[in-house]
């Protein structure tokens, strides 16, 4: 199904270890268990050195995709962020956020082009922080190191992603932030096309891809698009297009690698549950939206409610159920009052 | 709860769910309707379409794809003077179309 | 061996040229590298715009070659080196063969739809190409889609690799659109009640009797042309194509399902004419073709003296232009024979 003619043979370079991760401003406030557990895959399961810094920043990739921070300050914030890393001693830079990925792409290839700004942007630094950088050897997306272990981890999950009474594999729909690969198709595994970063782990773990018409729709987030909430009905009819679409397929799982497309195809379904009475998955349900670390950390046998899985809108408990692992009702919430559950979402 | 939010009407032409009825009965009836290309040279010369929304092109395409209710709206604003049919470089019986759309519509009453 | 003439290539230029050069006198060999002579030609059914059989054309062309023409099958030439005025070309058929002239009439190779991932060949199974509907049409064979039944409904999209620069192929392949009419034309008279669309960018109906065919496509047979360029094919579950258009006339987007998509794809230069081009160290024009002397009044001369160039070689054309350009080259070179 993803046969890709030319990105066959190109391999995109992904660092082996010694990863030094730049956290993302939305994940770590949305679903916060996501890049904990990212974490601690990597040096508890795949033995791998990676460094978590408490001084760095946001990349800024809100306020400059708002227009609200100018590029100068962006790339001047981004030239911390790797000066942070050399002082770790690090030279592989790993993004937890799509965004982020694109941006620093964005300015590794403004400064590529046009060196003044990289001599500015020195200048700036200096000034500023009395700090000097040395750019990355490698900059990768933390879904590209997953996709890169992704057979050391298909032997390490206590799970597949098959429906484990009918051993049917289930039926997944990847969705990869377009900041990943359309910007600079070069740096996303599998081009633009047909990114690979996500259908790859999913078919290594035994699911299903499934394509459907509107699957390299952008789910609508965008930022200039939904901060002002008379805007948001604009991003809502975006995610509904791709949902409405899904539906026939019967879908049981939807991943994504990016957190903002994660927030959105999962609240715009409990939107669209509330207001308009739609579910779109299978068994006329909704459909779980997972990122790839949380994933991940699930079929690796780690407790969902540690991962963090109550925080999403969808109840997970139908994939739950379906892929076999066990869970604790009374945990779910620990010590904090359980929110209120529409009933449409209450099965 | 309610959200507010605003759906946004799609403006895809969704071809697999308009009707054409209107198309296959002018063919019948006009049939040099086929060789229509969407020139424009029509448009560019209607007296109509100084003041109004009229374009003739557009409404030819419409016929095609089927999307009736545009087709309605706008067609009354034609006023018979025949400068289309005297530019058509296909030959097309453009005035002669305009009146059984008229009447098509108004014995569907739409 | 010596020759006169080397004609690399047996399509119906290099064939059309070598019955000429040899009615003014000239000793000529003509290689081959396939199996069989007749080229691209050999595989269509009918040419527009009379819809005459292609086979037709290819016998005619052949009885005016004669027995003295020296053919050799399954045969290329591996290395070839400029000795003063002679060419010395060694065939890998171990033969050498020292000539005064050389004439490239190595075509072109098909566009690789695969190429155009987001149309979705070679991906999905209801999306083919004009060259197999082409073949389908030849064999008589059933026009079916993946799931063996008659479609309903059939696309046929134009610029498939040619007016492209994401495939760095800028220029237009000629005789795409033209054929894109034809086959919508030969696909109504066989399926009578299919809806046949062309989707098109321009459509270029230059020569004789096209624009004859293009009126009795839409009059007589129905054939709706819709002026947008595909962005992308996707597949519903139960394995029919949506399209994604824009209908710039109208200046909506418009999605269809379709049961067939036929992509029109276009010519690039051949593997042939590659090799030959650096080793003969000859000029490419823009489009990575050999670049004529001069498009107007020296279409056959290349920037090597001696090397002579007919056909699709230089750039796309139809067959009527192939045939003229071949004719065209075996007056040039029989002037360069006389005078040198």
């Amino acid at each position: 199904m993803d046969n890709n003619l030319n990105w066959d043979k190109f391999e995109k370079e992904i660092a082996n270890n010694h990863y030094y991760y730049a956290r993302s401003c939305i994940r770590q406030n949305f679903f916060p268990g996501a890049e904990e557990i990212f974490i601690n895959i990597l040096r508890n399961n795949l033995k791998k050195d990676i460094y978590d810094d408490p001084k760095h920043t946001t990349c800024t990739g809100i306020g400059y995709h708002s227009s609200i921070i100018p590029l100068e300050t962006t790339m001047t914030v981004i030239a911390r962020q790797f000066s942070l890393m050399n002082e770790a001693g690090y030279q592989n830079f790993v993004c937890s956020c799509v965004t982020s990925f694109g941006l620093y792409l964005e300015v590794l290839s403004t400064w590529h082009h046009f060196p003044e700004t990289l001599e500015k942007t020195k200048k700036y630094l200096k000034e500023a922080t009395g700090r000097t950088f040395e750019l990355p050897k490698n900059l990768v997306h933390a879904s590209d190191i997953i996709y890169k272990f992704r057979n050391e981890l298909a032997s390490m999950i206590k799970y597949k992603l098959i429906n484990f009474k009918t051993q049917e594999p289930l039926n997944v729909v990847e969705h990869v932030g377009c900041h990943y690969a359309k910007i600079f198709p070069e740096s996303g595994i599998g081009g633009a096309e047909y990114p690979r970063v996500l259908s790859g782990i999913i078919e290594t773990w035994g699911g299903r891809v499934i394509d459907y018409p509107e699957r390299r729709h952008c789910c609508g987030f965008g930022f200039r698009q939904y901060l002002v909430k008379s805007n948001r009905g604009y991003s809502y009819s975006h995610s509904l297009k791709k949902l409405e679409s899904m539906k026939p397929y019967k879908v049981d799982l939807i991943i994504t690698n990016c957190p903002g497309c994660n927030y959105f195809l999962d609240r715009w379904q409990y939107v669209a549950a509330v207001n308009e009475n739609k579910l779109f998955g299978r068994d006329n349900k909704a459909i779980p939206v997972l990122t790839f670390e949380e994933l991940t950390a699930i079929l690796l046998g780690y407790n969902p409610w540690k991962v963090g899985l109550q925080m999403h809108q969808i109840p997970v408990e139908p994939l739950l159920d379906k892929l076999g692992i066990s869970y604790s009702k009374e945990e779910k919430y620990f010590k904090t009052k359980a929110p209120k559950i529409p009933t449409i979402l209450n099965y | 709860m309610s959200f507010d939010y605003l759906k946004k009407n799609d403006r895809v032409i969704y071809y697999d769910n308009n009707d054409r009825a209107l198309y296959y009965y002018l063919k019948r009836v006009e049939p040099s309707i086929s060789l229509c290309i969407a020139c424009g040279a029509c448009t560019a010369t209607c007296s109509a379409g100084n003041f109004s929304s009229l374009d003739f092109h557009k409404i030819m395409l419409s016929i095609r794809r089927g999307e009736k209710v545009y087709i309605a709206k706008e067609i009354t604003q034609c006023v018979m003077c025949g400068k289309c049919m005297l530019v058509c470089p296909k030959n097309v019986n453009t005035r002669g179309i305009i009146l059984q759309i008229i009447s098509f519509l108004q014995s569907y009453k739409i | 061996m010596n020759t006169d003439v080397l004609i690399i290539g047996g399509g119906i230029a290099g064939l059309e040229a070598a019955s000429i050069i040899n009615k003014l006198g000239h000793k000529i060999i003509l290689i081959e590298k396939e199996k069989q002579l007749g080229g691209h030609v050999a595989l269509w059914d009918k040419l527009f715009p009379d819809f005459k059989k292609a086979d037709y054309v290819i016998e005619q062309i052949q009885a005016n070659i004669d027995n003295n023409i020296t053919i050799y099958l399954s045969t290329q030439v591996v290395t070839i080196t400029k000795l003063n005025k002679t060419f010395i070309c060694k065939l890998n058929n171990s033969n050498t063969i020292e000539s005064k002239t050389i004439l490239i009439t190595t075509g072109y190779d098909i566009f690789d739809a695969r190429l155009k991932e987001e149309y979705g060949y070679g991906i999905f199974p209801n999306v083919i190409t004009s060259v197999e509907l082409e073949t389908l049409f030849k064999n008589n064979k059933p026009i079916l889609t993946s799931h063996g039944r008659t479609p309903d409904r059939v696309g046929f999209i134009h610029c498939v690799g040619s007016r492209d620069r994401k495939i760095n192929n800028i220029y237009c392949s000629k005789v795409c659109c033209v054929t894109a009419v034809k086959q919508a034309i030969e696909l109504k008279q066989k399926l009578p009640f299919v809806e046949a669309y062309c989707f098109y960018m321009d459509l270029r109906m230059y020569g004789l009797n096209f624009e004859e065919i293009y009126n009795e496509s839409q009059e007589k047979y129905g054939v709706t042309f819709i002026r947008g360029r595909l962005s992308e094919t996707s597949e519903t579950h139960d394995g029919k194509l949506i399209i994604k258009v824009e209908d710039t006339l109208l200046g909506r987007p418009l999605r269809m399902t379709m049961d067939l998509l036929i992509l029109m794809v276009g010519m690039i230069r051949s593997e042939g004419t590659k090799f030959l081009i650096s080793e003969l160290n000859l000029d490419t024009n823009s489009s990575n073709f050999i670049n004529p002397t001069d498009e107007h009044l020296l279409p056959n001369n290349t920037n090597v003296k001696g090397v002579f160039v007919a056909g699709t070689a230089t750039s796309p054309k139809s067959i009527s232009d192939t045939i003229a350009d071949a004719r065209s080259a075996a007056f040039f070179i029989h002037q360069y024979l006389l005078n040198n």
